[in-house]
C-alpha cells in the first residue's frame, strides 16, 4: 500500500453564524480539524457549543459561513451527492409505515440498487446489528435500543466511508447505552468506516473514540484534541482500568479548565463579544 | 404475543372495525326510530289504526308538539310504505326504485367531482409544499373560494358549463378540493425535519423525498380529508342538480320535487333524505376501506 493517506474529513478555518431573531449568533469560530481514515472521533462539549452544528457541516446539512469542509478530497456537497455519508440522529427517525427491513432498504432504494442486491445488503446489515428476526416487524413494535440499531443498519446500508452520529444514545438508559457502545465499537471495527460521534457523555466518548475533540461554548471552538490510547477491543473490563479513569479525568478537566479560564477572562471575553456584535450587527 | 398479533394484522386488511361500526350504527338506527316514534307517541298527531273489519282505533298523545306532527315527522312505517308505493300515480316504478336510480345517478356525479376535487387538492398541496411563494399567492383564494355560498355559485356554473353532468361535477369538486388541499398540505409538511435531512444525506431528490417520505407520511391526513370530501361531494352534486339550471335526474331533482309535494306527502322527502344519507354513508365506507388498506401495519390504523 503506497497510497498517500488523505484525510477523510478536512475542515479549515470554518465559522458558522446563525441569524436569530434579528441578531446574529456565532455558533462556530475558527474550526480546524482533520480526521483520518478508520478513526472514531467524538465531539464533546457543553450544550450550545456547536458540536451538532459541526457534525451537520461535515454532512453538508448546513453550509459554513466561512472556511471549507472537504470530505475525501472533495467539497462536502459533492460527498453528499456521492453518498459518502451515513447518518444517525438522537431519535431513530424510522418511517413508521415501513417494516424494519424496508427502513434499512430505504437508502438503497433512493440510490436505485437492484432488488436482489438490496435484499442481500439489508440482510447483511440486519445481521450486523443482530435484528434479523425482526426484519418484518414495524418500528413501533421495537424497543428504543432496537429502533436505534435499525437506524444504524440503515445508515450503513450504502457502505458510507463516513458515519455521522448525533448523540445517538442520548435518549437511552445507562445500561442500554453501555450495551450499544460495545455494539457500535464492534460495528465500527467490522465495517472499517470512519465515525464522527457527537455526545454529552464523557465516559461514552472515552470508551469509543480514537480521539476526543473537546469544544468550548459560544462561539464553539476546539479547545483540545485528546488521543485515547486504550487498547482494543474495549470491554466492560476496560471501564474499570486506571487508564480509562485517567482519560475521563483528562477530558473532564479540559472541559472544566476551559470554563475556569473563561470565568477569569469574562471581562475581556464580553468586551470582545460586544465589539464583535457591534461589528457584524 | 403482542408482536405476533400486530404482524398478523399487518399482513391483511382487517375489516372488523368496519363491521363493528356498521353493527353499532344499525343498533343506533333502531334506537333513533324508537326515539322518533316515542316523540310522536308523546306529542304527535293522533295515531289511527284500522283493523281488517274497517274498525278504527285512535290513540291521542298527551301533548301537542309541532315538531312531532305528521307533517314534520311522518310515521316511520309511512315512509317505509311510501318507498314501496309507486313514485307517482299511474306509474309502475316504486319510490324505492326511483330513489335507487336517482342515488346512482347522483353518486356517479359525486364520484367524478370527488375525483376531480381530490386530484386538484393533491396537486395544489404538492405545489404549495414546494413553493412558499405559490402558497402565499394562492392560499388566500383557496380559502376565499369556500366563503362564497355554493348556492350562489351553482347557477353561475350551470350557466357557464351547461346544465349537464359537467356543471354538476364542477360544483361537487368545488366542495371537495378544499379539505383535501388543507389537510394534504399539513400532511406533506408533517415529516420530522430530520427525516428530510436523512433523505438528503443519501442524495435523494425533491421528487424522491416527495414520493418516499412526504406522500406516505401524509396519508393519515389525506384520508381524514377524503372522508370529509366524500360526503361534501354528495352535497355538492345534490346542490348542483337542484339549482334552477340543474338536472332532470338525481337526488337533487328528487328533493326539489318532493319538497314541492311536501304538504301532501312529507314521507317522500324523508325517503329522499334517507337515500342521500345512505349514499353518503356508502361513500364514506369506501374511503374507510381504502384507508384501512393504505394504512395497514401502521400503529393505530384500526381506529378512527
Amino acid at each position: 500500500m503506497t497510497t498517500v493517506s488523505q484525510p477523510v474529513v478536512s475542515i479549515a478555518g470554518v465559522s458558522k453564524i446563525f441569524d436569530a431573531g434579528g441578531g446574529q449568533t456565532r455558533a462556530l469560530d475558527g474550526i480546524d480539524l482533520s480526521i483520518e481514515r478508520d478513526e472514531f472521533v467524538s465531539l464533546i462539549g457543553p450544550s450550545g457549543c456547536g458540536k451538532s452544528t459541526l457534525l451537520r457541516l461535515i454532512g453538508d446539512l448546513t453550509a459554513p459561513t466561512s472556511g471549507s469542509v472537504t470530505i475525501n478530497g472533495k467539497p462536502a456537497r459533492q460527498a453528499r451527492l456521492d453518498r459518502d455519508y451515513g447518518i444517525v440522529f438522537q431519535a431513530p427517525v424510522l418511517f413508521d409505515w415501513r417494516t424494519v427491513q424496508a427502513n434499512v432498504a430505504l437508502p438503497l432504494e433512493v440510490k436505485g440498487t437492484a432488488a436482489a442486491d438490496r435484499e442481500r445488503r439489508v440482510e447483511a446489515m440486519l445481521e450486523l446489528v443482530e435484528l434479523k428476526d425482526f426484519a418484518r416487524h414495524y418500528p413501533y413494535q421495537l424497543s428504543g435500543g432496537m429502533q436505534q440499531r435499525v437506524s444504524i443498519a440503515r445508515a450503513l446500508a450504502l457502505e458510507p466511508s463516513i458515519l455521522l452520529m448525533d448523540e445517538p444514545f442520548g435518549a437511552l438508559d445507562e445500561m442500554t447505552r453501555e450495551r450499544m457502545n460495545a455494539e457500535v465499537q464492534r460495528i465500527w471495527q467490522s465495517t472499517g468506516t470512519t465515525v464522527v460521534f457527537v455526545t454529552h457523555s464523557i465516559p461514552e466518548a472515552v470508551f469509543l473514540s480514537t480521539k476526543v475533540v473537546v469544544m468550548s461554548p459560544r462561539p464553539g471552538r476546539i479547545v483540545r484534541v485528546i488521543d485515547i490510547d486504550l487498547p482494543r477491543p474495549r470491554t466492560d473490563d476496560t471501564r474499570e482500568t486506571t487508564r480509562y479513569f485517567e482519560l475521563i479525568t483528562e477530558v473532564r478537566e479540559t472541559l472544566r479548565g476551559r470554563r475556569g479560564e473563561r470565568a477569569a477572562r469574562t471581562g475581556v471575553a464580553s468586551a470582545e463579544r460586544t465589539a464583535a456584535e457591534g461589528g457584524v450587527g | 404475543m403482542a408482536g405476533d398479533r400486530a404482524t398478523r394484522q399487518a399482513a391483511g386488511i382487517s375489516l372488523r372495525p368496519i363491521g363493528r361500526g356498521l353493527l353499532i350504527g344499525g343498533l343506533f338506527f333502531v334506537a333513533l326510530i324508537l326515539v322518533w316514534e316515542g316523540a310522536k307517541a308523546l306529542g304527535g298527531d293522533p295515531w289511527r289504526f284500522s283493523d281488517a273489519a274497517g274498525h278504527e282505533t285512535v290513540y291521542t298523545p298527551p301533548f301537542t308538539w309541532a315538531i312531532a306532527s305528521d307533517l314534520s315527522l311522518p310515521h316511520v312505517w309511512k315512509i317505509a310504505g311510501a318507498l314501496a308505493a309507486p313514485v307517482q300515480r299511474q306509474q309502475e316504478q316504486s319510490l324505492a326504485g326511483y330513489l335507487v336510480g336517482a342515488a346512482l345517478y347522483t353518486g356517479r356525479e359525486a364520484a367524478l367531482g370527488f375525483l376531480v376535487g381530490g386530484i386538484l387538492g393533491l396537486a395544489l398541496a404538492a405545489g404549495f409544499v414546494h413553493s412558499k411563494l405559490a402558497e402565499r399567492a394562492f392560499m388566500p383564494y383557496v380559502v376565499a373560494s369556500q366563503t362564497i355560498p355554493i348556492l350562489a355559485l351553482a347557477p353561475l356554473i350551470a350557466f357557464a358549463f351547461g346544465n349537464g353532468v359537467l356543471g354538476i361535477v364542477i360544483v361537487a369538486s368545488y366542495l371537495t378540493f378544499f379539505p383535501v388541499t388543507i389537510a394534504q398540505l399539513r400532511g406533506l409538511t408533517s415529516p420530522d425535519p430530520r427525516a428530510i435531512e436523512l433523505m438528503r444525506s443519501c442524495a435523494a431528490s425533491r421528487w424522491t423525498i416527495f414520493w418516499k417520505l412526504r406522500m406516505p407520511a401524509s396519508l393519515p391526513y389525506l384520508f381524514a380529508a377524503l372522508k370529509v370530501a366524500a360526503t361534501a361531494s354528495i352535497v355538492g352534486a345534490i346542490v348542483g342538480e337542484g339549482n334552477p339550471g340543474g338536472s332532470q335526474f338525481g337526488l337533487g331533482r328528487a328533493i326539489l320535487n318532493f319538497n314541492e309535494q311536501y304538504g301532501s306527502g312529507p314521507e317522500k322527502l324523508w325517503a329522499a333524505m334517507l337515500a342521500a344519507a345512505l349514499l353518503g354513508l356508502g361513500f364514506f365506507l369506501i374511503v374507510r376501506i381504502l384507508e384501512l388498506a393504505a394504512l395497514r401495519g401502521r400503529p393505530g390504523a384500526g381506529t378512527g
